[in-house]
Order: C-alpha cells, then sequence, then structure tokens
C-alpha cells in the first residue's frame, strides 16, 4: 500500500512540475504574481510529493519489501539498518529519485526566495520546472522504483557489499547536491537569457547557489575519493577513471563559475561568460549522469547496457543544454560587457584563473570522451589514463596555483602587480625554501615533487599573506590588526582558507605520490613486512561474523623499522557477503601524525617452506591525511562565505544598504 | 548464518586448495633483487592497463592476466630491456589500448595539444582584446565621451 502510494506520489510530483512550468510561463507571459506565485507553490508540492516517494522507498527498503523489484534487487534482510536506508539511493533508480528530489527542493527554494525581480524568478522557476519535468519522467517512465514483483522472492540480492560503507552512504546524497544545485545556476543563466537582463545583481544571484553546489561536490568527490581510497584497497585514492572525471568536470566548471561570478557581481564585466559557465557547469552535471548510468563507461564495447536509458539520457542532455546554448548563442552579443579592467588587475587575475580552469576541464572532457570517440570514428582503441593527465592536466593546473596568490592582493580595474608581489614576497620565499628543502633533504631525483611541494607552499603562504595584508598584521600594532580581522568579512575568510585548503591538498597529493612505498608478502603467522619506514608483523588470523558476512580478521601489528615510534595494533579483514557470493578488503589503517600505514589481508596461500600463510600488502603514504583535509577546508571556506551577510539570499535589499561603505554594487542599467 | 559460515569456509577452503591442483597457488609477486630496478618495474606497473578489467593498472588489478603482465614486466627488466622497449614490446601484443598513455599521432593530436591550443587561443584573444582597447583609450576623446567618462570615474571614485 505505501509502495503504491509512492508509485503514485512520484507520478504526481511529474504532473505538478508540469503544473508548475505551464503556471509560471503563463504567470510570465501574462505578467500575473497570482499566477506565478501558483507556479511557485506547485513547484514546492511537487518537492513534496517526491519527498513522499523517496520515504516510500526508504521504508519498503527498511521492512525489507522484496516484493518490490528494486529492493530486492538491493536489498537483504541481513544487512545492518543504515545500509537498507542507504539502498534507498543505491540504485540507479533510487539515486535518479534523489536526483529529483534535490532538483525540486531547489526550486521551491528558488520560488521563495526573496528580493529576485519578478520577471527573472518566474522565468528561473520555469526552466527549473522544466528541467524537473524532464528528469520525473525519464524516473517515472523508464527508472520506476516502485515496480512490484509476482512471486516476490523470500530475500534480495543485496547491496552491492563494496558500497555497505559509512562514506559512501553519506557520498551520493552531498554529491547530487553539487550536481544538481548547479541546475539552479543553470535556470538563472537561461532566465537572464530570457529576460536580456545580466547584471552585476544577477551575479549576487548566482554566486551563493554556485558557491554552495560547489562546496557540497567537493566534500561529495573527496568522501567518495575516501572511499575508494579504503574500501578498495589498491592504496591509491584517484584513478582518472571515467566515473571520476564525470564528477570533476563539473566541480571544475563550478569552481570556474564562482569565480567570474565575482567579476560580474563587483564590476558588471564578464557577465555573458559568467552565464556562459553557469550554462556549462550543469551541462557537465548531466553528461556526467549521462555517462555513469548509461553503461556507456562500464564498458567501451557496449553503448549503453540499457540502451532506452541512454538515449533517454542523452536525448534529455541534448534537449536541455542545446536549448540553452542556442539561447546564448542568440542572446550574448547583447551583453553588455561592463567596466572596463587593465589586464594586470583583480579581473585580469580572475580571467586567467577561469581561463585555466575551463582549458582543465577541456583536458578532463577530452580525456574522458576521446576514446569513445576514436573508437568509434576509426576502430582504434586506446587508453587515457594517470600519465595523460599528469602531462596535460597537471602543467595548466600549476599555472593557475602559480596565479592564484596574486589575483586577491591586485586592486580591481588596475592593479599593481610589483606592489603584489612585493607583498608576497615572504610567501615566495616559503616556497622557494620549501623546493630547496625537499630537494635537498629527501631524493634530488625527485625534482618535480619538490618543486609540487614549492607550489602547495605558495598557495598556503599566498592565503595567509593575503590575509595579513587586510588585517595589517606585523605592520600595525596587534590590537590594530585584530580589530581588523574581527571587521574582515566573512567572505575573506572563506576565500583565504579555502585558497590555503587547495595548498594543502596539493603538498598531500605530491608527497603522497612521490614517496609512498608499498610491499607485499605471503605471511604465516609471526611474519613480517615492511615498506617505507615501517613494518607489520602478522599476529593472528581469525575468522569473524558479522551481520551480512563473513570475515577472515587478521590482526596486524604496525612498528616502525627503526623503533623510534611506539607499535601499534591494527585490524583488516577480508569479507566475504554470502547473498552476492563477492569478496571485499576492509583496508587496516594506522594513522601516524600526517602519515598512513594501510594494510591489506590477501588470499590464502603458502611459504616457500608449505606453511600456511595470508598475502599482506602494506603502503607507507605519507601525508596522505592531507589529501582528504585540503579539500575539507576548501568546502569549509566556500559554506564560511555562503554565511556572509552580503550573500545571503533574500537578504537582497537590506543587505544593500548595510554593505554600502563597505562593497558597493555598481549600478549598471 | 551457519550454513552461511559454512559456506564460506568451503569458499576459502576452494580459494585455497582448488588452484592448487589446477595451478600454482597464487604467489605474490616476486619483487627484483636490485632495488632500482623493482622501482622501474613499480612505475611501469602503473602505466599499464589490465587489458580485462575497467579501469585498473595491472599495479592495482588482482586479475591473474595482471599479475602475469607483472611478472612478464620484471622478466624484462631483469633481461636488460629498456623500458620502451618493453611498453613496444607490450603495444604488439596488445594494441595502444594496454598502455594509460595514450599515443602521440595525428588521429590524437586533438587530445594532446586541444587544452593547451584552447589555452594558448584563449590567450592570444584576451591580448589582442586588450591591445585593442588600449588603443581605443589612446584616441583623443570627444567632448562628449570625455563628459561619460568623468561621470564614470567620479562613480569610481565614490565606490
Amino acid at each position: 500500500m505505501i509502495v503504491e502510494l509512492g508509485a503514485f506520489a512520484l507520478i504526481l510530483a511529474l504532473a505538478l512540475s508540469v503544473l508548475s512550468l505551464a503556471l509560471t510561463t503563463a504567470g510570465r507571459l501574462r505578467l500575473s504574481p497570482v499566477l506565478a506565485g501558483a507556479g511557485g507553490g506547485a513547484m514546492l508540492a511537487s518537492a513534496g510529493a517526491i519527498l513522499l516517494a523517496f520515504a516510500a522507498l526508504i521504508y519498503a527498503f527498511v521492512v525489507s519489501d522484496f516484493s518490490v523489484s528494486n529492493v530486492a534487487l538491493n536489498s537483504h534482510t541481513d544487512k545492518p539498518m543504515l545500509y537498507k536506508v542507504a539502498g534507498a539511493w543505491g540504485s540507479h533508480e533510487g539515486s535518479l529519485l534523489l536526483w529529483c528530489l534535490v532538483m525540486t527542493v531547489f526550486g521551491g527554494a528558488l520560488a521563495l526566495a526573496r528580493g529576485l525581480p519578478f520577471g527573472l524568478k518566474t522565468s528561473a522557476v520555469a526552466v527549473q520546472a522544466g528541467l524537473s519535468s524532464l528528469f520525473l519522467a525519464f524516473a517515472a517512465f523508464t527508472s520506476n522504483p516502485f515496480f512490484r514483483l509476482d512471486p516476490a522472492p523470500v530475500q534480495g540480492a543485496s547491496l552491492n557489499p563494496l558500497l555497505q560503507d559509512p562514506a559512501l552512504a553519506v557520498h551520493p546524497p552531498l554529491l547530487y547536491g553539487g550536481y544538481v544545485g548547479f541546475s539552479v545556476c543553470f535556470s538563472l543563466a537561461v532566465a537572464a537569457l530570457i529576460e536580456k537582463r545580466v547584471d552585476p545583481a544577477w551575479g549576487r544571484w548566482v554566486r551563493p547557489w554556485a558557491l554552495a553546489s560547489w562546496a557540497l561536490l567537493t566534500v561529495g568527490i573527496a568522501l567518495g575519493s575516501f572511499w575508494a581510497y579504503y574500501e578498495l584497497g589498491w592504496g591509491g585514492w584517484w584513478f582518472w577513471d571515467p566515473v571520476e572525471n564525470a564528477s570533476f568536470m563539473p566541480w571544475l566548471a563550478g569552481a570556474a563559475l564562482l569565480h567570474s561570478a565575482i567579476v560580474t557581481e563587483r564590476r558588471g564585466a564578464l557577465a555573458g561568460w559568467t552565464v556562459f559557465l553557469a550554462i556549462l557547469a550543469f551541462t557537465f552535471s548531466m553528461l556526467g549522469a549521462f555517462l555513469v548510468r548509461s553503461g556507456v563507461l562500464t564498458s567501451v564495447h557496449a553503448f549503453a547496457v540499457d540502451p532506452q536509458r541512454g538515449m533517454m539520457l542523452l536525448a534529455i542532455l541534448g534537449l536541455a543544454a542545446g536549448a540553452a546554448f542556442i539561447l546564448f548563442a542568440l542572446r550574448a552579443p547583447a551583453i553588455r560587457s561592463g567596466a572596463a579592467f587593465a589586464p594586470i588587475s583583480r579581473e585580469g587575475a580572475l580571467v586567467l584563473n577561469n581561463l585555466f580552469l575551463t582549458a582543465a576541464a577541456a583536458t578532463v572532457l577530452l580525456g574522458t570522451l576521446y576514446p569513445l570517440i576514436l573508437e568509434a570514428a576509426t576502430g582504434a582503441t586506446i587508453s587515457v589514463g594517470p600519465p595523460y593527465f599528469n602531462a596535460v592536466f597537471n602543467p595548466l593546473m600549476i599555472i593557475a596555483c602559480l596565479i592564484l596568490p596574486a589575483g586577491p592582493l591586485l586592486a580591481w580595474k588596475r592593479g599593481d602587480l610589483k606592489g603584489a608581489l612585493q607583498r608576497l614576497w615572504w610567501a615566495a620565499a616559503l616556497a622557494i625554501i620549501a623546493a630547496f628543502a625537499a630537494f635537498v633533504l629527501f631524493e634530488p631525483k625527485k625534482a618535480l615533487a619538490a618543486a609540487g611541494l614549492g607550489v602547495g607552499a605558495w598557495l598556503i603562504g599566498g592565503a595567509l599573506a593575503e590575509l595579513g595584508e587586510r588585517t595589517k598584521a606585523f605592520r600595525a600594532p596587534l590590537a590594530e590588526t585584530l580589530r581588523r580581522a574581527k571587521g574582515l568579512p566573512l567572505g575573506a575568510w572563506g576565500m583565504a582558507l579555502a585558497h590555503a585548503g587547495l595548498g594543502v591538498f596539493i603538498l598531500g597529493a605530491v608527497v603522497e605520490t612521490s614517496f609512498k612505498a608499498e610491499a607485499a608478502a605471503a605471511l604465516p603467522l609471526g611474519g613480517e613486512v615492511s615498506a617505507g619506514p615501517w613494518k607489520a608483523r602478522l599476529d593472528a588470523v581469525q575468522v569473524i561474523e558479522g551481520p551480512n558476512y563473513l570475515a577472515e580478521q587478521g590482526r596486524l601489528t604496525i612498528m616502525p623499522v627503526d623503533g623510534r615510534a611506539p607499535a601499534r595494533v591494527i585490524t583488516a579483514e577480508r569479507r566475504f557477503f554470502p547473498a552476492g557470493g563477492q569478496t571485499t578488503t576492509e583496508v587496516g589503517l594506522d594513522f601516524r601524525g600526517l602519515d598512513d600505514v594501510y594494510a591489506v589481508m590477501g588470499d590464502r596461500a603458502a611459504t616457500d617452506a608449505g606453511e600456511r600463510a595470508w598475502i599482506v600488502r602494506i603502503y607507507y603514504n605519507p601525508w596522505a591525511r592531507l589529501i582528504f583535509l585540503g579539500p575539507a577546508l576548501m568546502a569549509l571556506g566556500g559554506l564560511i562565505s555562503l554565511l556572509d551577510r552580503r550573500l545571503r539570499v533574500g537578504a537582497g535589499s537590506r543587505v544593500k544598504k548595510a554593505a554600502k561603505p563597505a562593497e558597493p554594487l555598481e549600478a549598471q542599467a | 548464518m551457519r550454513r552461511a559460515a559454512a559456506l564460506f569456509a568451503a569458499a576459502l577452503l576452494a580459494s585455497a586448495t582448488a588452484p592448487a591442483l589446477a595451478e600454482p597457488p597464487p604467489a605474490p609477486d616476486r619483487p627484483l633483487t636490485d632495488p632500482a630496478q623493482e622501482a622501474r618495474a613499480r612505475a611501469l606497473f602503473g602505466d599499464i592497463r589490465c587489458v580485462v578489467c575497467q579501469h585498473e593498472s595491472i599495479a592495482d588489478s588482482p586479475a591473474g592476466i595482471a599479475a602475469d603482465l607483472r611478472g612478464l614486466v620484471r622478466e624484462q627488466i631483469a633481461a636488460g630491456k629498456t623500458d620502451a622497449q618493453i611498453k613496444d614490446d607490450l603495444i604488439r601484443r596488445y594494441g595502444d589500448y594496454v598502455l594509460f598513455q595514450p599515443p602521440v599521432r595525428i588521429g590524437t593530436w586533438l587530445l594532446w595539444f586541444g587544452p593547451f591550443a584552447l589555452a594558448a587561443g584563449a590567450g592570444v584573444v584576451l591580448v589582442l582584446r586588450a591591445r585593442r582597447r588600449e588603443t581605443a583609450e589612446a584616441a583623443p576623446l570627444t567632448p562628449e565621451e570625455e563628459r561619460a567618462l568623468a561621470a564614470l570615474t567620479g562613480d569610481d571614485e565614490k565606490a
């Protein structure tokens, strides 16, 4: 009964979404606030209906109602409750429902937002309603999670055990918050083109959405990466896998967007470009959804495992993005270019930031799609992996990082590069010392790693220099610095934190990649294997019973080779899930400051002497902590900026008055 | 659960004994004795694709063919072959697909140089625009433009 209610709610949500599209369109054409308001209400009601449908699906998972095909395929009575609930978004159908939920909730938020002019707001809600109608139709007609099975199986097939992990249970909601959050930027951009109004105020409305989506996406990607790091048991955290790339493209476009939106908001410049990026970011989100869901990526040889779904997603992508880009091509020439600026200025620095971020996004796009295109066109098969991205993506991003610290120190309109660089001298000194020290201390052959460390130090130093500059640290009395620090807008703190976070990430990524060590051996009980400065001793192996799995759990003592740190005991498991017949690894992690010692239990084996043994792999991953701390700082920076009063949605008119002395809005007709 | 336990024991047993009858038990890789050679081998593993896997290098993949390829690479390094020779040999056997680094040839120029061309092209456009703007600024202003400019800069100072 509840499941039927869910199925009904899904159809109802679709109907309400279409109704919202019709009402807002009519409201806009007839300039009727009543119709437009009703359209917004329909959008909210649609969000409510999907919430109901989603609750019904979660209910079916919680009570293990295997007469529902989606539950039967993705759940199991023995599964822990957290994964029963998370199973609701663990499959294609359920996650699409989540996608639609986020989309309509954001649409409803857009409809409730205060301060937006009638035309822009109504058009934006209409576009958002159009998008959600497309995706809801897709969900209802090709991916309905409420289909019943008759007869119902006694037991379910269970969720892929690799996905039964806390990080992955919260990963999709965060990721989708980001992916789908960009749909609001998309809708605002298309609405601005329809209304022929792209001005600093528009930039101000887009920015919070871009910031929030980007911050959520950052956390979502980092969680996914962390999951790959400790669940796959390969010791790596980013593989330039097409599915990872699919999430990285909207992230890069979103990063470019939130920077160019600043220029549009403050200076009225780059307006057309910001609109373009807002459309592009969500287009990448939709492209990612297509790539991941159509099956085009699971095997390069089979275009769309489910051709119907793949083609429909491609059609939605073509329709939404195609219409938006055509509209952009028609209206963009009329967009005013805004205030002029000299090449050396904050605008100029942000333009360069955008140039390199866009080129980097293009690299990821090419690297992901090129093998498919080349094979379709010529039949030749190639693989695009880490060596390609190291050679093409990294140089582009390094140039962007070198320019980055100068940007915030340059004035708007016409900057003083010499002055900015003078204020950065100690950040540069820090970077050069860090690079030089790394070059001398570690292995001189790793010159590239030393340079990478320099870049990381440069970013962190640059962020500190910017804060120091704004608070007059060490140049004014401490009290004056503290007073200035207190008066500093949250946006400034957020920016510094995010930029420093990028530096922290680079330090971690460079050190981990350059200096990691790994070893594998067949260990009998009491056997030892060492990697880098650490060694592991296999103390005991026992079979343990989990809620829905059995595991061989190895107890390992991790100790330093030189004996200069205490030994610690960790456990690593190899789990066997009878429900699906799969085996997964549960990595044993020993956190040593910033470093990880990472142990994986493998198959049973035999030593040369014929003793019973287990294959144990250990990895020494120096500074691996920073790889995940960096993105966390970036996302936190984004969220702190979001709290800045000047950006608060709905507080538009009050904000303008309050912020007048500090950050006036350039009047642009 | 007990039946599952038995099943698990059987599965473990199977993985431990069954291969022993057919082929040698899954021995861990035997690293090369020379650390420099072993380091070269490991660097190469990351660039070689496990041809039957999704998107895994032979360094990461647990598949049998990945283990075979790792053994092969180590053998060839021990035999004194250069990295390039080893890669060429792999390409002869499995095609370009086996390397994560795509070849540079006409068909992949866009892949390799496209992003740099895009950045450079955009850079040239920006420089040209800035030049044009400069020359436009250098031209003497009409009184009307002067007034407009004064109004604009006045605005800016207030800002």
